[in-house]
């Protein structure tokens, strides 16, 4: 069993590997960590003019849920706009998670180009047409200026009245998306239960021990998913698997927690802005000046 | 006795899990997925087609080559059943291929005819419909993208150790993935010629310029 895992282990490394190489490889401008709804790496904006553009998108999301970013660098050279619009948005996953409502305003002020990147859940109301006409019409005009400023303001302002047509779910106070699966749990679940049911077990016997163990898993449970039905759901698992479980050795489980364990966790930071996990598909439209 | 059949049924279901089995499943599952979303994406395009031609034939109407050509490529690539099956078979897979490039190449000839008509450039209908063709050509290269990435991930799985065995005992082969269609076109330098007739491939375009 443990060669096994060894051997596992060293495919799942070479697959890690492989993929960190074909990133590394596409890689040519490294994507800017997502630290704030305005990120403006040419310094084109005052500090002023980026924290009013902040506050208007900050507002926007509290009242319509949707996350709207502008990222502003000096190129994207070697690669397209297109390809480095995607992959930011692919890292920094704006918008909710499956309401995909984020949305990115990239301009690559030395290239002379720039792109709306759109997530799934906005290309009803931010379409390709209006994306490509808010470009045209109200952006590269005043870019044509050099007026950095107004055409992004003006252009933010545009997509926020678009998106406020498109019918999307509330904005809630907690952070969204993060909605608690008992899948998620399994994992812990079998821990507590493997340790605990196993000892109760021979201290207490079967029956007891087993009930004993379900009320700790559902009691802990609660503490972490907050939801009196997962609580249940999680304690009647623990009970019937410390039960059914008779002699079975800790290490087949251990095992099998390995296998389980894999289910991803978006995590929220406290402070500053992070992407709530939304996704993208390559809708939008660009432009240049 | 049980609590042999329990271990064994869980080595069972550990070295399954161990040599791939579940890897294999969800990878497949995984490409099953994002050929949807290509297939979906070059399905957008496909009915953008007859607006795009319509829209040109209001403006230049006398471009009737380059128009045939646009609908033909689009009837060619309608007749071809896009089946799941097709990621499973080579053949299937490159006649789907040949004739999508078909239509890349047909649309990108109409858009560059499109250039020398001014009227039709500044349509709002027209201008409407490019950047919606313009964006659905974006989606189909992410798509494209993310199911080269997903087969690449597949296959490897497919042919490394020892999850390749995995893979012999349940007949699971490598897939097909995409390749640059116009591979002799690319890696050969373009010609740039600055004659007075702007925005015309020479050999490209038979009967653009009569």
């Amino acid at each position: 069993m443990t060669t096994t895992r060894a051997l596992r282990t060293a495919r799942a490394s070479l697959l890690a590997l492989t993929l960190g190489w074909s990133c590394i490889a596409g890689a040519e401008i490294a994507v800017p960590p997502l630290t704030a709804r305005v990120t403006d790496q040419t310094a084109t904006l005052t500090a002023a003019q980026t924290s009013a553009l902040e506050q208007t998108l900050q507002a926007f999301e509290a009242r319509k849920g949707s996350q709207l970013a502008v990222l502003i660098v000096p190129t994207t050279a070697a690669e397209t706009i297109e390809q480095y619009a995607l992959r930011v948005a692919e890292q920094w996953k704006l918008g909710r998670k499956k309401v995909d409502d984020g949305a990115l305003l990239l301009v690559a002020k030395d290239d002379r180009a720039l792109r709306i990147e759109v997530g799934y859940g906005l290309e009803g109301a931010l379409n390709d047409a209006t994306s490509k006409r808010i470009i045209s019409e109200i952006i590269t005009p005043r870019f044509k200026q050099s007026d950095f400023y107004g055409g992004i303001t003006a252009g933010v302002d545009q997509m926020i009245r678009v998106i406020d047509g498109e019918p999307l779910p509330e904005p809630s106070e907690k952070p969204v998306g993060d909605t608690p699966r008992i899948s998620q749990y399994l994992p812990i679940i079998f821990m507590i239960a493997l340790v605990m049911g196993g000892v109760l077990r021979s201290v207490l016997g079967r029956l007891p021990g087993a009930l004993v163990t379900g009320g700790a898993v559902a009691g802990v449970a609660w503490l972490f998913a907050g939801a009196l039905s997962i609580a249940l759901g999680a304690g009647v698992i623990a009970l019937l698997f410390t039960l059914l479980s008779g002699g079975m050795g800790g290490r087949g489980i251990g095992g099998f927690y390995g296998g389980v364990g894999r289910g991803g966790r978006g995590d929220y930071s406290g402070g500053g802005f992070s992407g709530g996990g939304g996704g993208f598909g390559g809708g939008g439209a660009s432009g240049r000046w | 006795m049980r609590q042999l059949w329990a271990a064994f049924a869980a080595s069972l279901t550990l070295s399954l899990t161990g040599c791939g089995y579940n890897t294999l499943q969800s990878n497949d599952e995984q490409i099953q997925s994002s050929w949807s979303e290509v297939v979906n994406q070059y399905q957008r395009r496909a009915d953008l087609v007859p607006n795009l031609v319509n829209t040109v034939k209001g403006f230049a109407a006398q471009e009737k080559e380059v128009l045939l050509g646009v609908t033909n490529a689009r009837a060619q690539v309608g007749s071809i059943q896009a089946t799941p099956e097709l990621i499973n078979s080579p053949e299937a897979f490159a006649k789907f291929q040949a004739a999508q490039g078909q239509l890349s190449g047909a649309l990108s000839r109409l858009l560059v005819v499109s250039e020398n008509y001014p009227q039709l450039k500044s349509d709002a209908n027209f201008r409407d419909l490019q950047a919606q063709l313009e964006g659905t050509e974006n989606r189909i290269a992410v798509a494209r993208n993310r199911y080269i990435k997903s087969v690449q991930e597949y296959n490897v799985t497919v042919r490394s150790f020892p999850s390749n065995l995995t893979a012999m005992a349940f007949g699971f082969k490598t897939k097909p993935n995409f390749t640059v269609e116009n591979e002799k076109e690319i890696s050969t330098a373009p010609k740039v010629e600055f004659g007075p007739a702007p925005a015309k491939p020479p050999s490209e375009v038979p009967g653009a310029a009569k």
